[in-house]
């Protein structure tokens, strides 16, 4: 395969507030800071696997991504377009380069559509084939996602939750776009189903050099299918790196505990857990300085007052929002010698 | 069955059975094993396997209609569950046994303050009255680990977070010192820093007070760090039951050890992930024979597989599987 090196997408500086507002007059008094400040980029044919717990804004990333929700600052280039200054009545072609899936398999397919209606539909909304082209289109895309042509005409409720995700799939890979985000698409399914979806979407991959935003909770799967993980705590990006470097070298404090916070299958395990205080602050009021300083372990006076920018430490590529990133080093490497 | 101490709960034959407009479901056929006291036995499988009906029905809170035990036998400390009376029933609810769910939200009532509803449970099952029943909740949500107790003991749930509402469920479920507490899926909904949180919690708690846990799971994860005995499901049925340590480092039911090798483990570092092909099957049409084997990498072309249901029998001491490959599978 040849690489590609330029950016597919370019994000920066990325902020979605969404505002609170009270009384008769409905007056905003705050804003809930949900993304506050995100910047990535990617290659194209690559997987930016984007985690964190609930509330920590990376699903309001993809969605403002694709202007599902307005953003308030910052610039998405995508092929080196400027996609938020594009007028609304000419979003279409970007559409087709950029599609999203989601984690429900259920809430998200209509129930009254059969599934040749499902997927096709994107093709007749960009009207790119007709009517006739557009059945084996549709037939051409189900096999290609292990679904039998001949169920058509078949209703979403006659399939099973992995067969949903991958109408899902084919819906969203029908226009063969370049850029695709999945939010949490296997969070919903079986153990024994997810691993399907995962090879699937590899495959996929690597047939139509797509580029994949992975937005989940489960760091396993993360490192499975990513080549680059962003993590985000409270509407912003805390560690960034290439998959092998985060999983063995986590530099944030939060990634640490993250990552230790995982139930291995592995029986009667020695584990030196970190178990971090407390819970995810509001976003509506998030605490001073590093947003993470009131769970971390090594929080000190700095880190109340002034957020570290995300920056390279030692390794190149390798950036993390810390100031103690030497001594949280430090510490990781004597906890996993105990191990 | 040879009589064995320690012995908390033990379930022999259970069939739960729910009588639907689209047809009969068995969703729990002929369910057996032990719980030892003090210790955790978890229940993993699939959804739609039959871990939370059994679980119900050890609660006898399955809703007729459509639900209906049909058989079995249930021993809690000697007595039969599904003999005893409703009030009987109504006493060891709570007082014996209690169950936290999954969804902490849906299980508190919105319109009441927490402290209420674990003063509720205090006034019902220890009768005990006004301050003194306020005390001894206070006195458990500092257990559970609340801070500030005398304070949130006031707040109502929707003032709380997902972890703090979990964790009044626990103090509730606790504050009668049951000897076994059903937890069923009691992280699932939570995240991954406050789901170590809360086993913790409930390690510590049960090193306290000695209780068991019977805890319902589909995260492996989950059962090998908290698990001592393991009973695994599928389709209704046991298809394996094992010491922790025995079933993830000797599987013996190609189910488990399916499960096990699908699962994207930390540091592995695999190309693809090993499947089980071909999907969870439908209740109302459960294959014939071993339900597994349209799936089974060993049994899909075997005919005693795809004619005979395989029962479950000891392969090793203290290891069931029901698989006839069991013993004659070559290692791995």
């Amino acid at each position: 395969m040849v690489e590609v090196s330029n950016k597919l997408v370019e994000v920066k500086d990325l902020k979605t507030w969404f505002p609170i507002r009270t009384g008769l007059l409905r007056r905003t008094v705050g804003h809930v800071k949900a993304v506050d400040g995100v910047s990535f980029s990617m290659e194209a044919g690559k997987t930016l696997g984007l985690v964190g717990e609930s509330g920590c804004g990376k699903t309001t990333v993809g969605r403002t991504l694709i202007r599902l929700i307005p953003h308030t600052a910052g610039t998405f280039l995508f092929e080196g377009r400027d996609v938020f200054a594009i007028p609304p009545k000419q979003m279409k072609p970007f559409r087709r380069q950029v599609q999203m899936m989601f984690q429900d398999p259920f809430g998200s397919l209509n129930p009254r559509m059969t599934v040749e209606d499902i997927i096709g539909e994107p093709l007749q909304v960009h009207r790119i084939v007709s009517a006739r082209q557009r059945r084996d289109r549709v037939a051409d895309m189900m096999e290609k996602v292990g679904l039998s042509s001949q169920h058509l005409n078949r209703y979403p409720h006659e399939f099973s939750g992995g067969q949903r995700q991958r109408i899902g799939i084919a819906r969203a890979l029908i226009l063969e776009p370049k850029f695709l985000i999945c939010d949490e698409p296997v969070s919903a399914l079986d153990v024994s189903i997810q691993s399907q979806i995962i090879n699937l979407l590899q495959d996929l991959q690597k047939q139509m050099n797509l580029t994949y935003l992975f937005i989940a909770h489960d760091l396993a799967v993360v490192e499975h299918i990513s080549d680059f993980v962003a993590v985000m705590y409270l509407g912003r990006i805390v560690e960034y790196a290439d998959r092998d470097s985060i999983y063995a070298h986590p530099l944030h404090p939060y990634t640490q505990a993250l990552l230790s916070a995982i139930p291995v299958p592995v029986p009667a395990r020695q584990t030196h857990r970190i178990v971090l205080l407390g819970e995810v602050p509001s976003p509506a009021n998030p605490p001073s300085g590093c947003p993470f300083h009131p769970r971390c372990p090594l929080a000190e006076g700095r880190c109340a007052q002034q957020v570290q920018t995300l920056e390279s430490k030692d390794t190149p590529g390798h950036l993390a929002a810390c100031w103690k990133t030497e001594e949280s080093r430090r510490r990781y490497l004597q906890r996993s010698k105990k191990d | 069955m040879t009589e064995e101490k320690n012995i908390l709960l033990s379930i022999r034959g259970l069939a739960t059975h729910f009588y639907t407009e689209q047809g009969l479901v068995k969703a729990v056929q002929d369910v057996s094993f032990d719980i030892r006291a003090g210790r955790t036995l978890a229940v993993v499988g699939e959804s739609g396997c039959g871990k939370s009906v059994t679980a119900l029905s050890v609660m006898r809170l399955i809703p007729w209609p459509p639900g209906r035990i049909v058989s079995g036998e249930i021993l809690f400390k000697g007595e039969s569950l599904l003999k005893v009376p409703e009030g009987r029933m109504r006493q060891i609810r709570g007082n014996d046994i209690a169950m936290i769910f999954q969804e902490p939200m849906t299980s508190l009532n919105p319109v009441f303050t927490v402290g209420d509803q674990i003063v509720e449970a205090i006034k019902l099952h220890q009768k005990k009255q006004g301050r003194q029943a306020w005390k001894i909740a206070i006195e458990m949500m500092r257990k559970v680990g609340i801070a500030d107790p005398d304070r949130r003991v006031g707040e109502y749930p929707h003032q709380m977070s997902g972890g703090m509402r979990q964790r009044v469920m626990i103090a509730m479920a606790l504050s009668c010192s049951p000897s076994l507490l059903i937890a069923d899926e009691p992280t699932t909904a939570l995240d991954v820093t406050i789901q170590a949180q809360i086993l913790e919690l409930l390690r510590n708690l049960q090193d306290q007070e000695g209780m068991s846990i019977l805890m319902i799971t589909h995260d492996l994860g989950v059962v090998a760090e908290n698990a001592d005995d393991v009973v695994v499901m599928y389709a209704s049925r046991v298809v394996e039951t094992a010491s922790a340590e025995n079933l993830f480092n000797k599987p013996r039911h190609p189910y488990t050890r399916g499960l096990l090798h699908s699962l994207p483990k930390l540091g592995a570092k695999k190309e693809r992930l090993e499947v089980i092909g071909g999907a969870v099957p439908n209740p109302l049409r459960f294959p014939s024979g071993c339900k597994f084997h349209p799936r089974c990498p060993i049994g899909h072309d075997k005919e005693i597989c795809r004619d005979h249901e395989p029962p479950l029998k000891e392969v090793a001491p203290g290891c069931t599987a029901a698989c006839w490959f069991a013993e004659g599978y070559p290692r791995d």
